[in-house]
């Protein structure tokens, strides 16, 4: 079966929860521990010297810089626009981070400081984390942070609805929120701690490929469980089929809990031994991550510097 | 590209002596015949080691059977079980300095000696270590009794986790040993000889015996020996079953296997492709239990071969000591002929031969990983072990021609079976003629787990509860 | 009794696939005062293809109803007590032959409990260890003991699923043949035990050099040379051999579970345990 044809088969599943249903319970299974054992072996990889600086530029450029917190004020969002545009402003070699990740709310105060930058401007939609409101107050949540200047909308599904075996409630959903997005590219938080099995990952993954979903997100950071790393190997798994069923490319987003640069390398080499080096690009893979900044950036001066840094010489915005 | 720097492990860790003796009745003695043992990566000659004549494993026998009868025979189950538990604690402690002289000599990449070999070597002493003393609780009377010395002779492909498999559970059980590494890794039993020394272990209780086919067949035709146990091919297992026949000697084999790794349509894809990876690739395809034959099911052919053929690509062949090396190096010349020889035949046969691209060095002994497509159960590379990274990919329609093709062999070492189905699996275990049946995992190993094969492929089971029979008079 | 009547004598036959063939040479020889079948290698053949091709029934039977046909074994015995003692079977052998299949019958659903075992891996996985029957064991039975000793050497590796090809004692065959017909009249699928008379110097080389046999038991081999031989011939296909005992045998005595285990094959089935 060619690509294309495909491609068309693909969009047919969406018409009913049966057809739905009959697809995503027609994937194949993910045997636990045997994920996970694949994505330990995976961490185990001795990342080194030339290549360990190009894994860490990599990251830095991957990184989506977020703040998601009750207590945001403008002049919180404003300082770390200025660290997304330079994350070390002691060096102008170290590259720009992909997005700045904020609350609708603060779209308006980011997109001005990011202007011009190349900086993505991400903002969370649909309720988020929870996405427990109506379908309108979602899509207009999401169309007011595309008017006020996001370029990228993180949504949350409705993990009740999927849980419940809704997938067409599911699907539609995000069918509405890729419309209301108009050109932003539409990032689908699956809220894996929630999903709880790997099988749930993965047919969740091709329910947002399936709608319309340009990235596959592993979760809000509100919820004890956020990314893993097998996780992540399953999503991985599951754009690399979608994009050999489809022809079309789906990026992946780890968000929560990466915090160093030892981690933020295991992810990489994952990424690279799974979906392949067409996904080593800010465009195809992002961290969710605030705090991971810093170590990348402390672990890129020891590299160049040959000793070790501290928090100090780094910016803590 | 992400192209993964060179990461070595130093092997700076080791410290290898340029020449080794015997090690009898607690003391290295020199040998007139000495041979050189080589790293497989490079050729480079690593250290000359002695090849033990039969007048000195007779020697070896004679400390063997003065320290059973003497010493460790006499000692009560707990003192003996504290010596054991005191190996394995230095084998931890010296675990990194066993994994890289592992890779030096094997040629196994050092992230399987690190994380697989010598780990499992601990757990083993841990694991016998705790049955010395309760005996009589394992199921075989209420005090039963050793046989007395025990002469073993161990292959060259898991070389210090083979020894732990023969040394741990026979001086559990109250047995003195005299153990014959292969000719082309002896160095980690020599390490080990160090870690007898280190651990006070009375002399004689432990003797190792350098060399090649005929210090084995010195040691196992030995009048003195009560015991013979044996881990490698089916041939020499038949020859020594041979020469142990009319005698009181005990025999355990453990010998070659043509294991079928049975792929299902409803198998968990990405998990199974790992293990017929694993099952193929693990230690260069140098696995008596190597899931050699993958039998697929042809609704899920095309599937299946093309997500392997995209893993193969993956994997790094190259330096054992690359912490990020997944295939390392054959371990010997002949060892590789063997493999060129099988793989051709393969090819002149009719099967379609394919390979992903992949460097190999030019010094050392390289095999490509391989998979032969087309191959029926008339090849002779679907039926002869060959003992390599090479896989023979076979299809089958229903479960009952799984299980007849899968059994169809004189080898009964293990099986896999990947699917979802929970009965089904259940059904397939009870049929599969195996002495272990890997259902959704593959090359899983515990001290714990009883090991061994049906058929051609031996007796007697190493590991677990079981294990304890083949060193007890029962 | 007086009675003009002229009894009607038995013919001594072999045992092969739950029929009683005669041997396919045509020999017989006399022993007991009876003329016994004298078994050729080709009976041999004949009989180890019968026991290859009653595995899959037999060990795929259920333990529990493996157990009862053994049971209804003791019950057939016991109905015929009196023949076997006619044959000269001093009674309390008898009494212990038939006890002996009682002993057995009972083991066969608890075998695996006590030799089998759950193993606590280091690791997320099911791991359980079972035994299973070995397949098809050769069998020469003692000659000191023809209806006891065969007893406690074909009820111990039948019970747990094999099938075995025994050569009965040379010069005592008749309790054999006799047993034959208990066992033909107590359900055991025809094929599980299969009973060759004549001379097992001449018939065991073929048995014991059989690709298709997977074990035997050299229990009735007194003739060192003899089993040295027989045991150099089973290493061509690895068969699990039993050699014939260090000192003599008191078969009255509690068997113990040896007899089982030494046909028994231990499998270990892995599984990982996940959502």
């Amino acid at each position: 079966m060619t690509a294309t044809a495909t491609s068309a088969a693909l969009a047919d599943i969406g018409r009913s929860d049966a057809t739905l249903r009959a697809f995503l319970h027609g994937l194949p299974g993910v045997d636990q521990v045997g994920a996970e054992q694949r994505a330990a072996m995976l961490a185990t990889r001795s990342i080194k010297t030339t290549a360990k600086a190009w894994a860490i530029d990599l990251a830095i450029r991957m990184v989506d810089l977020t703040t998601l917190e009750g207590a945001d004020t403008p002049g919180k969002v404003r300082a770390l626009s200025a660290k997304a545009r330079r994350p070390d402003p002691a060096d102008p070699s170290c590259p720009a981070v992909a997005a700045l990740c904020v609350y609708p709310s603060m779209v308006p105060v980011a997109a001005p400081e990011l202007a011009g930058s190349g900086v993505h401007l991400a903002s969370v939609a649909t309720a988020f984390p929870s996405g427990q409101a109506p379908l309108d107050v979602k899509l207009a949540d999401t169309k007011a942070a595309v008017a006020a200047g996001a370029d990228e909308i993180d949504m949350v599904i409705n993990r009740g609805a999927f849980l419940a075996g809704r997938y067409q409630e599911v699907y539609d959903e995000i069918v509405a929120v890729k419309d209301a997005c108009g050109g932003a590219h539409l990032k689908v938080i699956l809220e894996t701690g929630e999903l709880a099995t790997y099988d749930n990952v993965r047919r969740a993954s091709w329910l947002a490929m399936l709608a319309g979903g340009d990235f596959v997100k592993t979760s809000t950071g509100k919820v004890p469980v956020a990314a893993t790393l097998p996780v992540t190997l399953v999503m991985l798994e599951a754009v690399r089929d979608f994009r050999a069923a489809s022809g079309r490319q789906v990026g992946v987003k780890p968000a929560g809990g990466i915090r160093t640069t030892k981690d933020a390398i295991k992810y990489l080499v994952v990424v690279n031994e799974t979906a392949g080096e067409d996904w080593l690009h800010p465009d195809w893979f992002r961290f969710g991550a605030s705090t991971l900044l810093n170590d990348l950036l402390m672990q890129r001066t020891k590299l160049k510097t040959g000793r070790y840094s501290g928090p100090d010489y780094f910016t803590v915005d | 590209m992400f192209e993964y720097a060179p990461a070595p492990e130093s092997r700076s860790i080791v410290d290898i002596k340029p020449s080794y003796g015997l090690f009898v009745n607690g003391e290295w003695v020199d040998s007139e015949v000495r041979d050189k043992t080589v790293n497989p990566a490079n050729e480079e000659v690593l250290a000359e080691v002695a090849w033990a004549t039969e007048s000195e494993v007779d020697g070896a026998v004679r400390a063997a059977r003065a320290a059973y009868e003497n010493v460790w025979s006499k000692m009560p189950g707990r003192e003996r079980a504290k010596y054991l538990f005191r190996i394995a604690r230095i084998i931890q402690e010296r675990g990194r300095e066993l994994a890289v002289l592992e890779s030096l000599d094997n040629g196994k990449p050092i992230r399987e000696s690190r994380d697989v070999d010598v780990p499992l070597v601990a757990a083993h002493f841990f694991y016998y270590a705790g049955w010395a003393d309760k005996l009589g609780y394992a199921g075989f009377g209420d005090d039963p009794r050793p046989l007395g010395v025990a002469g073993q002779v161990i292959p060259w492909n898991f070389p210090l986790l083979m020894l732990a498999w023969k040394i741990a559970p026979a001086l559990a059980c109250g047995n003195t040993v005299v153990l014959k590494p292969a000719e082309t890794t002896p160095l980690t039993a020599l390490v080990f000889a160090e870690i007898c020394q280190e651990a006070e272990l009375p002399p004689g209780v432990v003797n190792i015996v350098t060399g090649a086919g005929e210090t084995g067949h010195a040691l196992v035709s030995h009048p003195g020996v009560d015991k013979v146990a044996f881990t490698g091919s089916t041939e020499v297992g038949r020859a020594i079953a041979r020469a142990v026949a009319g005698t009181r000697k005990k025999l355990t084999l453990e010998l070659g296997g043509k294991a079928a790794n049975i792929v299902f349509e409803d198998a968990p894809i990405d998990q199974a492709v790992e293990g017929i990876v694993n099952g193929i690739f693990f230690n260069q395809g140098h696995v008596c239990c190597a899931g050699s034959r993958l039998l697929v099911q042809e609704s899920m052919y095309d599937e299946v071969l093309a997500a392997l053929k995209r893993r193969m690509a993956l994997l790094r062949v190259g330096d054992p000591l690359d912490k990020n090396t997944d295939i390392g190096a054959i371990n010997s010349a002949a060892q590789l002929e063997r493999i060129r020889t099988l793989s051709e035949i393969g090819s002149e046969e009719g099967a379609s031969r394919w390979s992903p691209p992949c460097e190999l060095p030019d010094r050392g002994f390289w095999f490509a990983p391989t998979i032969f497509t087309g191959v029926t159960q008339a090849h002779r590379i679907a039926r002869e072990e060959i003992f390599g990274p090479v896989l023979s990919v076979l299809t089958f329609r229903t479960p009952a021609e799984a299980v007849e093709k899968a059994n169809n062999t004189p080898y009964g070492l293990s099986a896999g079976v990947w699917t979802d189905k929970g009965s089904r699996i259940l059904w397939m275990a009870d049929r599969l003629r195996a002495g272990v049946v890997w259902a959704n995992t593959f090359n899983k190993f515990d001290p714990t787990s009883p090991f061994g094969g049906y058929k051609e492929s031996g007796y007697g089971r190493e590991g677990g509860r079981h294990g304890l029979e083949a060193y007890l008079d029962v | 009794m007086t009675s003009s009547r002229l009894a009607v004598r038995k013919t001594y036959k072999l045992f092969i696939g739950g029929k009683f063939p005669r041997s396919e040479s045509g020999r017989s020889y006399l022993v007991q005062d009876a003329n016994v079948a004298l078994a050729s290698r080709k009976d041999v053949r004949d009989a180890v293809v019968a026991a290859r091709a009653a595995v899959k029934g037999w060990s795929g039977t259920t333990a529990y109803n493996r157990g009862q046909i053994l049971y209804r074994a003791a019950e057939m015995l016991e109905g015929r007590r009196e023949q076997f003692v006619a044959l000269g079977e001093p009674e309390a052998e008898v009494d212990a032959a038939i006890d002996r299949w009682v002993w057995y019958a009972g083991w066969s659903d608890k075998i695996a409990q006590v030799y089998g075992n759950a193993n606590p891996v280091a690791g997320p996985y099911f791991n359980l260890s079972s035994p299973e029957p070995t397949g098809v064991v050769g069998v020469v039975a003692p000659p000191e003991s023809p209806l006891l000793g065969l007893v406690s050497v074909v009820a111990p590796a039948i019970v747990t699923g094999n099938t075995v090809v025994v050569l009965a004692a040379e010069e005592r065959p008749l309790a054999a043949v006799t047993l034959a017909e208990v066992l033909a009249t107590s359900d055991l699928p025809g094929g599980v035990v299969n009973i060759l008379t004549g001379k097992p110097a001449e018939t065991a080389p073929w048995l014991a050099a059989h690709m298709d046999v997977n074990a035997l038991d050299l229990a009735g081999v007194r003739d060192a040379a003899l089993a040295t031989s027989l045991e150099e011939a089973a290493a061509e296909n690895l068969k699990r051999v039993l050699r014939p005992p260090a000192t003599p045998v008191d078969w009255a005595a509690d068997p113990g579970t040896g007899r089982m285990t030494a046909f028994l094959e231990t499998k270990t089935v892995w599984h990982p345990k996940g959502t």
